[in-house]
């Protein structure tokens, strides 16, 4: 066995070795995306309208039922609605910084980009808060029509201070 | 011409579908129904049928003030002005003023024309994909979804109602989605209507109102206590093209 190590061909080996470990210590180094936070919690329980595992998985199926639906049928629920989301994640567009959705920093962007699966949502829905838009209709299931109609919750001032306390997340 | 539009195709192909909207909307079942808009949860049916009663007579001379409304509602136009490379007979256009001349006497008014929200859309019969549609209440709209661009209901639709947009667009409103090579129209400010039902006026409705001149009546036709449904029975309407036998949505007097 020995006489396969002649210096010549430990020397290839060794270079073809560091080539080998270049892709593997790059891939160590590529960072996670950056995710934004939103902006207010859904409840105190759950920071997003599902549990966060659940809405980093599936988003995409609970936007495709509500959007036939209020294309359809008129149902026009706020707890899935891509208007929501966007009020939530994305800032408001302030004097001078517009987070767009081909940006980094836009919430869907930060992770699209980085699983590299690209959404054609913004080319005809707006990527950004209307000005007068409320932000975080979520928070605490609060806002006209949130859910349904019928099943408005009231919430009291103990959930309010404890979620603001707990932080936005 | 015939009055009588041969619709055994349309009964052929809809059938099933056209059996069960029969039986939904018996007669008398929603007379003394309160107008009240539905929960947002609850689906639009057949029940309703929104339609516009337009008096051209009290349309305002040279007055555009429908079409600014509908441009500021919707986010066309000049509102978003976001089509630089196309000619102005290319850009959106959701609803037009048009004149009318009588050229034996010179008498001109004229009236707003949009999306006419037929009960049998031409459009609707021609979209190979199925993003030209109808809901059950009758308003007509696009699913930019699934809209290929290939604008086939633009060449049917005989009002030239629809637009075909050839350029990115950016800052949509959120009530209006369009975008870049796909077709639209006039909604019947459908966000109005799933907000308010009976008691919701479209945008241009509003601004012709704001602007004195309350040419526009919005309303549900199978409601004979509306507003509209009233105006109807007393005055009548005409149907733009009423022998294409299309049961228009959109109704005037004065032409």
């Amino acid at each position: 066995m020995t006489r396969l190590f002649k210096p010549l061909q430990s020397l290839v080996l060794a270079v073809g070795m560091a080539f080998l470990a270049i892709p593997l210590l790059a891939g160590a180094e590529v960072p996670r995306p950056d995710i934004p936070q939103a902006n207010a919690r859904y409840s105190e329980a759950q920071g997003c309208v599902e549990p966060t595992e659940e809405m980093r998985k599936n988003h995409m199926e609970y936007i495709l039922h509500q959007r036939d639906e209020t294309m359809r049928q008129g149902v026009r629920t706020k707890q899935y609605s891509l208007e929501e989301c966007i009020n939530c994640h994305v800032p408001k567009p302030e004097s001078g910084k517009i987070v767009r959705s081909d940006s980094k920093e836009h919430f869907c962007s930060s992770c699209h980009s980085y699983a590299a699966v690209k959404i054609d949502c913004f080319s005809c829905h707006r990527d950004t808060p209307m000005p007068d838009a409320e932000p975080g209709m979520h928070r605490l299931g609060g806002g006209k029509g949130h859910h349904f109609t019928e099943t408005e919750t009231e919430l009291t001032a103990d959930v309010l201070r404890a979620a603001t306390e707990e932080g936005l997340q | 011409m015939s009055e009588h539009v041969d619709t055994s195709r349309r009964r052929f192909i809809g059938g099933t579908a056209g059996a069960a909207a029969g039986m939904s909307i018996a007669p008398g079942v929603f007379l003394n129904q309160v107008a009240q808009a539905k929960p947002a949860d609850q689906p639009v049916t057949s029940e309703n049928r929104w339609g516009m009663l337009i008096d051209t007579n009290k349309c305002g001379d040279g007055c555009d003030a429908c079409v600014r409304g509908c441009m500021e509602e919707n986010g066309w136009g000049d509102i978003n002005d976001s089509e630089p490379h196309s000619a102005p007979e290319q850009k959106a256009q959701w609803i037009r003023i048009v004149e009318l001349r009588d050229t034996r006497t010179g008498y001109a008014h004229q009236l707003p024309l949009m999306c006419q929200h037929c009960k049998h859309p031409p459009c609707v019969d021609v979209c190979p994909t199925g993003a030209s549609m109808k809901r059950a209440d009758g308003i007509v709209l696009v699913d930019k979804h699934i809209c290929i661009g290939c604008r086939y209901c633009m060449m049917a639709c005989p009002y030239k109602a629809r637009s075909f947009i050839h350029e990115d667009l950016q800052d949509q409103l959120v009530v209006a989605p369009r975008g870049k090579g796909t077709v639209e129209s006039c909604t019947l400010c459908v966000h109005r209507v799933d907000r308010d039902g009976a008691d919701a006026v479209p945008a241009c409705a509003e601004a012709c109102a704001a602007e004195g001149h309350d040419a526009f009546v919005f309303g549900d036709l199978n409601d004979p206590n509306s507003e509209i449904s009233r105006q109807l029975a007393l005055h009548g309407g005409t149907e733009i093209r009423a022998d294409l036998g299309l049961d228009l949505g959109v109704r005037y007097r004065g032409i």
